[in-house]
């Protein structure tokens, strides 16, 4: 499992990276790790908003579907189109693979989210 | 050499495998008959092979398949027991073979008393008031329970209940079915014991919830020890209880989902009745409903009348039809011959020496496994290979080396609350001879991923195909054939 400094992370296993109001999101190394081989990603549209813990989209492995939740409330304002015929880039590079950016709503609800050494002691008390 | 061609590349120009006698009635003209309009415009790409053509291409590709007529299928959830061949001769009988659907209830008063007496002892097995024999399987079952659920609130103009319960462990069709049927699905958490998180329940019953489906025992092969207070709980609220009928083979006998609270309950006949199972079944997923859901079940239902059986269809609160003609019947028929040839004790018997072959194939292997809830199981239990996934050896490569020893794979990576899920089900009708080979299998297994994990990474060597591409069969496949 591998983290980076600098990112929020959510106990859902999702990432968050903030850019001026816009904030990239996209699912942990610890995520993609466990799901194995990535075979699909469905990204939101452009456009719908979407409140904290919904659904931003699903990721299909070999193994399971798992629905990604959005770590904060905010607008789609863009889905990354190249997963939908490279999935596998989530496998690949985790952090650099964002599955949809938001316009942030409510910038008090990142307070709420993890950061890298506060998920990498999550994800070790959840027994990994 | 292997030939590994379709049968449509087998196919020859104008090879036939039947000769016609000349035509002694007079010919029609097609296209006045239907009208141009509706017949199609590009040639019908049949293959054109002989017989024994045929025969062969499909007599050998059944030599590569893997049934329980083949070996032990462990398959967790999926009830994968022995199927009498006499379920298959009284099937075959000509008063239920020739039947045709559409002929009238007077001159198919045998078929209806199947039907009749299939509800009622579906009804007393289940602890429910009536059952519909029409869904095709357990979630079409579960599809038909939801829509009762739904037209019961709608008839007490209740309109805001949109929501539907499903724990974290549940079949994927749960969750499936319920928005298929058009409601929020809502995940609860299990709690350490891998049962129902009863304060996580708790937090969410409101008059918004239309319902909670559960599975019990659960996918872990564990009882839901606390039913009584859940179903109690969702009643408090308004709500109904939809019991999934997968792991009923557990407890025939024993315990009735209708006395635990529920008031939907489906059975697949093809795990828990013995009938044909995988391959395509066809199967079949009965529901039995509480006295208060009767009036919405599908139509016909099979009454009985002054010494005759005959179809009701004038049910006005009825959720109206939802598989053709009366279910998939000669499937109906094969599990109501298992249910006379068992008798009641039979039944029982059945369910606890299911339960006792699972408890002795999870007591052979726990000191070379992980357990994660390790206590008295059900039907079925999950081990966890995160022991030898540490050696590099993961659920999925034993599962291709159990194909090498000669047995189906179980279930694995279900359900998800577990790592590296390995969901085994013996059933009853293996002997113990059958499970202690099986035990001697795993056990070997474990042993040579601890010493020799690189082994174990390229099974199956025996099978008909090696190990198969499964990331690229997900990403591209290849569904249809065409010249």
């Amino acid at each position: 499992m591998n983290t980076r400094p600098g990112l929020y992370y959510s106990k859902e296993h999702e990432w968050v990276r903030v850019e001026g109001d816009l904030a990239y999101i996209g699912i942990t190394d610890y995520a993609q790790e466990s799901l194995g081989s990535i075979v699909y990603v469905e990204t939101p549209k452009v456009g719908k908003a979407i409140g904290k813990d919904e659904v931003l989209g699903v990721v299909e492995s070999v193994k399971a579907a798992s629905d990604v939740f959005s770590p904060i409330s905010g607008t789609v304002v863009e889905a990354n189109e190249s997963l939908q015929d490279s999935p596998e880039l989530i496998n690949e590079a985790p952090y650099e693979n964002h599955i949809a950016v938001l316009k942030i709503q409510d910038p008090a609800e990142l307070e709420q989210l993890f950061n890298d050494t506060q998920y990498e002691e999550y994800v070790k008390s959840q027994g990994a | 050499m292997r030939d590994e061609r379709l049968i449509f590349e087998k196919s020859v120009e104008g090879r036939t495998g039947y000769s016609l006698p000349p035509n002694d009635v007079p010919q029609v003209d097609i296209n006045a008959l239907f009208g141009e309009e509706i017949l199609r415009k590009t040639e019908l790409n049949i293959p054109e092979v002989s017989e024994v053509d045929v025969i062969r291409h499909y007599t050998n590709l059944s030599r590569r398949n893997f049934g329980v007529d083949s070996g032990f299928y462990p398959l967790g959830s999926c009830t994968m027991k022995y199927n009498p061949k006499i379920n298959e001769d009284i099937a075959a009988l000509d008063g239920f073979a020739q039947m045709h659907p559409l002929q009238n209830p007077i001159s198919s008063q045998g078929c209806l008393e199947v039907l009749y007496r299939m509800d009622k002892y579906l009804a007393e097995i289940l602890g429910m008031e009536r059952v519909t024999l029409q869904p095709a399987a357990g979630a079409q079952g579960e599809m038909t329970g939801l829509m009762i659920i739904k037209a019961y609130h709608m008839s007490r103009n209740d309109h805001k209940r949109v929501k539907i319960i499903v724990p974290d462990s549940s079949h994927g069709t749960n969750p499936a079915s319920a928005a298929v049927v058009g409601f929020d699905v809502v995940q609860i958490p299990s709690d350490e014991r891998g049962l129902v998180d009863i304060n996580a329940l708790e937090a969410i019953l409101d008059d918004t919830v239309a319902g909670l489906m559960l599975t019990n025992p659960n996918t872990l092969g564990l009882f839901e020890e606390d039913i009584l207070k859940i179903s109690k709980m969702v009643h408090a609220c308004g709500g109904l209880l939809y019991y999934d009928g997968a792991n009923m083979n557990a407890i025939m006998g024993y315990a009735r989902p209708g006395d635990m609270g529920f008031d939907i309950a489906h059975v697949n006949l093809h795990k828990t009745f013995s009938t044909p199972h995988g391959g395509g079944g066809p199967g079949a997923g009965p529901i039995g409903v509480s006295k208060d859901l009767v009036p919405f079940l599908p139509v016909p239902v099979v009454e009985k009348k002054d010494g005759y059986y005959n179809l009701d269809y004038d049910r006005p609160l009825s959720i109206g039809k939802i598989k053709s003609f009366y279910g998939n019947f000669s499937v109906i028929v094969r599990a109501f011959c298992y249910i006379l040839s068992m008798g009641p004790q039979g039944l029982k018997d059945a369910s606890g020496i299911a339960v006792l072959n699972a408890n002795y194939i999870r007591k052979k292997l726990e000191d070379l496994y992980e357990i994660p809830y390790n206590r008295t199981c059900m039907h079925e239990f999950v081990l966890s290979a995160v022991r030898q996934a540490e050696k590099g050896v993961t659920a999925l490569d034993l599962a291709k080396n159990l194909i090498d020893k000669g047995y189906h794979p179980p279930t694995i990576y279900f359900p998800l609350i577990v790592k590296e899920a390995m969901m085994i089900e013996p059933t009853e009708t293996e002997s113990p001879e059958t499970l202690d080979s099986f035990i001697e299998a795993m056990r070997e297994l474990a042993t040579k991923a601890a010493e020799e994990p690189e082994s174990l990474k390229h099974a199956p060597k025996t099978a008909y195909v090696s190990r198969l591409d499964e990331v690229k069969a997900a990403r591209n496949p290849i569904l249809k054939w065409s010249k």
